[in-house]
């Protein structure tokens, strides 16, 4: 191997060549089953070219499981280096690269697409749409997204990885502390994705605002609706400040500029201040849509309409832009003075307030309300501990001088993984069990289920809990190993226990999916769990153009008021005629596009400038290509949707 | 179409147009003839860059068009407040308490 | 019957140009929020010229008021080519479509001669904080432009193809959106950047 290729592929540690062996066998895995079962046309013409809400979706989801795999193996190592005192079973250096992979794959490679799949599998189909408002730009998103994970991914075994933490500071993220292409492979790896997600922003925004069912008002949306609104009104205003922000961090590196670099009059902070000016309202845009899922869970399994609906819409719209002011709250230690630190304290313990609400309004759904025990429920009933928990700690670091203290601290990262896991995953999964029958037509076994439920939960707090105390005992994030002296062996010991049981849960859920499909309860009516809103008033999984007649809505509940008046899908004795159904025509230029920033993403993270400029074209002449595509939809005719209408059981 | 467009007509165009060009010449006249101080001065042409702003919105990219509800006027009404926030959030949050290099 | 049907579908088919206007509009505000970004380091930066040349002894008056006045132009003619193609004049609409852009390629062209006449003088990106985000402001800004001359060229092609029509239309009046736009950006870039730093 000459000294340029060893450059280029990561060497030298013989876990990384145990995944390189891996990925190749999977790769070439698929490439033979593919090629063997004849499967290319059929994965370019129903996957890769498909502007399909529903396909999509199940695409983001499966993304996101494997990059929750990925980001959780990245735990699992960090936390069996850090089990025993005066380990050394990394390198150092690749325990740096592991944090940091670690932070960014789950939040933006794990977390946004999950939550991207749960948008598009459930938005339009719950306001009675046929598709979102702008169908290319969604599959468009999704490409990028899936180009800028793999582009990220890619620098575990090319390059190597970015090692200088999950939003990578500077002056360490600049090219004096930072030469290798690691911290390039971040900004394009991210940048791609983000541009994506700035789209799928403007997409559902409008798609909401614009494309409701007849009838529909804004106060009768769902409240999963709702919170995706609220999110996707806080995406377009965090989203583009990432993009400046990294931009900025390349513009430095490339052309060696002097914006955060600690030389020549740059300023580090302003780097920490614009970052934060996105990931304090991330973490919002992430738990939003959680809250909207618990709204749906609590109301459907306690048979009961959700207690203080308008205070729901408020909370959430208060939160989604009130989100965007608390972000010095990450650097209070930067000492930008009593009046800032304050004025962000207060605020940061006001977002407390309709977040607050909301505990209550779910509290009282419940109350006197017939529940039943499913896996969505039992996800739900866990999240409100454990998302106390994590919301009161968050209230103790947000007084600015007690934070002094907590700052970076173990106490900080429980604190998060107590919200980010106990709000966020704990919601997507509860969402995940939930919608599954919608998505695939079978119900998830609830044995294994249950096991996997107590092991992550156990396990969770197992995990966690240590932490707060080798917080307070003054243990610092990103430590690479401590000595016996310090006394945290014990705690850490126990903590690294908790997360192989949160590991071990995560296996179960795998065996669960797999077992499910073969011998799970399939759902022949559409609406396993008698539910309220109008996903549930289409077979399962739903066809192609989702609803064969437009519903139209009188109240909010909107299914469960039809199906208790007895009027439209519920109502059998109004047969109307079917109308052609307009749909838009799957199109490759996402997927080719996409794959074209890729290209560009690699060539400058090489600092390949040729490959870059050729990556560039190629998306300049895509965009034309698309630009003067005239017939870009088609109709369905009245017989093709009586025949499926017909094979899937429902009157026509 | 059902919707209440308006296109402008050729005397708005020439209207706006008119008023741009007094708006960048007042300020430009302002500060080589320095007639106030510095403060005051830079409060007055921020001020006529916002109405040079509210003219071009209203004059040429016709806001007031397209159906009720007119989301893209919220979204423009957020958006400067988000914009206010990044820009003097930012010189607070970086100046303060801070020596000038 | 499927006749009637497909009318009965039309008003929902016209709503979609609503919609990609509303769209359009979004995407602007995220836009402004990038150059917010981009205003917001270049306030906190334009301090920072680690002892070299400031903008008063660096910007040039009649090269900045040449570009406004150049931009400011370009706007009124986009205006007018909107105003055409509502008359229905393919002929006019090209026209003020030809002269928007020959004013946006020698507003570029002035910026060009501008950024190198600094980069000769020792003013470059790489010199110090202050000019750092002066090039990214007003680069970022000029590749906005230079991207919007090929995409209004591209409607133009396809005027000339298609003629005027519901898709040309839209293009039309979401580019011309962009334009001005564009336009609003600079009267920032003018004031905040090139007259404060002047004063």
């Amino acid at each position: 191997m000459g000294e340029k290729a060893k450059g280029f592929f990561v060497t030298g540690d013989p876990l990384i060549y145990g995944a390189d062996v891996s990925i190749i066998i999977t790769l070439l895995g698929i490439l033979v089953f593919l090629t063997y079962f004849k499967k290319w046309g059929w994965l370019w013409s129903e996957w890769l070219t498909t502007v399909d809400h529903k396909k999509i979706g199940i695409m983001y989801l499966v993304s996101s499981l494997l990059m929750l795999f990925r980001g959780g193996v990245d735990a699992l190592l960090m936390r069996m280096q850090l089990a025993m005192p005066n380990t050394h079973f990394l390198q150092s250096q690749h325990y740096n690269e592991i944090f940091t992979t670690h932070g960014t794959i789950m939040i933006l490679f794990m977390a946004m697409p999950f939550m991207f799949a749960l948008f598009n599998i459930v938005i339009p189909l719950q306001i009675g749409a046929r598709d979102v408002a702008y169908p290319f730009l969604n599959a468009m998103s999704f490409w990028l997204f899936f180009f800028g994970a793999l582009l990220f991914n890619l620098s575990f075994v090319i390059g190597g990885s970015p090692d200088a933490g999950w939003l990578s500071y500077p002056p360490l993220s600049e090219l004096a502390g930072s030469p290798g292409p690691g911290q390039n492979f971040y900004i394009w790896g991210i940048q791609i994705s983000g541009i994506g997600s700035l789209a799928t922003g403007i997409n559902f925004l409008v798609t909401i605002l614009k494309m409701r069912a007849p009838g529909m008002k804004l106060m009768q949306m769902p409240l999963f609706t709702w919170s995706v609104l609220s999110s996707c009104i806080t995406i377009i205003f965090a989203f583009p400040v990432l993009t400046v922000t990294l931009a900025l961090l390349f513009v430095d590196r490339f052309f060696g500029a002097h914006i955060f670099t600690a030389a020549s009059g740059g300023n580090p902070m302003m780097y920490v201040n614009l970052i934060w000016m996105w990931g304090h309202p991330e973490v919002y845009i992430v738990v939003l849509p959680a809250f909207g899922i618990y709204s749906e869970i609590v109301s459907t399994f306690s048979k009961k309409k959700i207690f203080g609906y308008k205070s729901m819409v408020f909370s959430m719209i208060i939160i989604s832009v009130l989100g965007y002011f608390t972000w010095v709250h990450h650097f209070f230690t930067m000492g930008a003075g009593a009046d800032v630190n304050t004025f962000f304290a207060i605020t940061t313990m006001a977002i407390g307030i309709p977040t607050g609400v909301k505990i209550f309004n779910w509290l009282f759904t419940m109350f006197r309300g017939r529940i039943t025990m499913t896996q969505p429920m039992l996800w739900t009933l866990a999240f409100i501990p454990c998302f106390l928990v994590g919301g009161a700690t968050g209230v103790m670091l947000a007084a600015a001088p007690a934070d002094y203290q907590y700052h970076n601290s173990y106490f900080l990262i429980a604190h998060f993984h107590q919200t980010l896991i106990g709000g966020v995953v704990f919601g997507y999964l509860a969402g995940l069990y939930y919608w599954w029958p919608k998505m695939f037509g079978f119900k998830l076994n609830d044995r294994i289920g249950k096991w996997a439920f107590w092991t992550w939960n156990i396990g969770f707090y197992v995990c966690f809990m240590p932490q707060y105390a080798l917080g307070f005992m003054g243990m610092t994030r990103r430590v690479y190993t401590y000595g016996w002296d310090m006394g945290w062996a014990p705690y850490n010991l126990v903590s690294t226990a908790g997360a192989f049981l949160m590991g071990i849960g995560f296996i179960f859920q795998v065996w669960q999916i797999l077992y499910s499909i073969k011998h799970g309860e399939r759902d022949l009516t559409g609406d396993p769990w008698n539910g309220r809103t109008l996903e549930w008033s289409i077979p399962s999984p739903a066809p192609h153009y989702n609803f064969a007649h437009l519903p139209a809505v009188r109240s909010d509940d909107s299914w469960w008021d039809m199906k208790k008046h007895r009027y439209g899908a519920a109502g059998q004795d109004e047969i109307k005629e079917y109308a052609p159904i307009h749909m838009p025509k799957n199109s490759g230029i996402p997927f080719l596009m996409s794959a074209c920033w890729f290209v560009a993403g690699f060539g400058l993270t090489f600092e390949w400038i040729w490959l870059g400029i050729a990556g560039l074209a190629g998306i300049g002449i895509c965009l034309l290509a698309r630009s003067f595509q005239r017939n870009t939809d088609y109709y369905i005719p009245v017989d093709e949707i009586k025949r499926t209408e017909a094979s899937i059981g429902r009157v026509v | 179409m059902g919707v209440s467009e308006n296109h402008g007509s050729a005397k708005t165009y020439i209207l706006g147009f008119l008023f741009s060009l007094i708006l960048t010449a007042i300020p430009l006249w302002l500060v080589i003839q320095h007639v106030m101080s510095k403060t005051v001065l830079t409060v007055t042409i921020l001020l006529i860059a916002v109405l040079q702003l509210i003219i071009q919105f209203f004059f040429f990219m016709h806001i007031r068009d397209g159906e009720k509800p007119r989301y893209h006027v919220m979204a423009l009404v957020l958006g400067a407040v988000m914009v206010f926030t990044i820009v003097a959030g930012s010189i607070w949050i970086m100046t303060f308490n801070s020596q000038v290099h | 019957m499927a006749q009637s049907a497909i009318s009965m579908d039309a008003p929902q088919e016209h709503q979609h140009d609503t919609f990609k206007l509303l769209g359009f509009w979004i995407f602007l505000v995220t836009d402004c929020i990038i150059f917010a970004c981009l205003f917001a380091v270049y306030a906190v930066l334009r301090t920072h010229t680690d002892g070299d040349l400031t903008g008063r002894e660096l910007f040039e008056v009649k090269g900045f008021t040449a570009e406004t006045l150049i931009l400011l132009a370009s706007s009124f003619t986009s205006g007018l080519a909107s105003l055409a193609m509502h008359k229905g004049s393919k002929k006019q609409l090209l026209g003020w479509l030809t002269v928007t852009v020959l004013l946006g390629l020698s507003f570029v062209g002035l910026e060009i001669t501008e950024f190198a006449k600094m980069a000769s003088e020792g003013a470059r990106i790489s010199t110090n904080a202050f000019l750092s985000s002066f090039f990214t402001l007003v680069g970022t800004h000029g590749l906005h432009v230079s991207f919007g001359l090929i995409w209004m060229i591209g409607v133009m092609v396809q005027i000339a193809r298609f003629g005027i029509d519901s898709l040309t239309k839209e293009k039309v009046t979401i580019v011309g959106l962009y334009w001005h736009f564009l336009d609003v950006v600079w009267i920032f870039i003018f004031t905040v950047v090139y007259l404060l730093g002047v004063m």
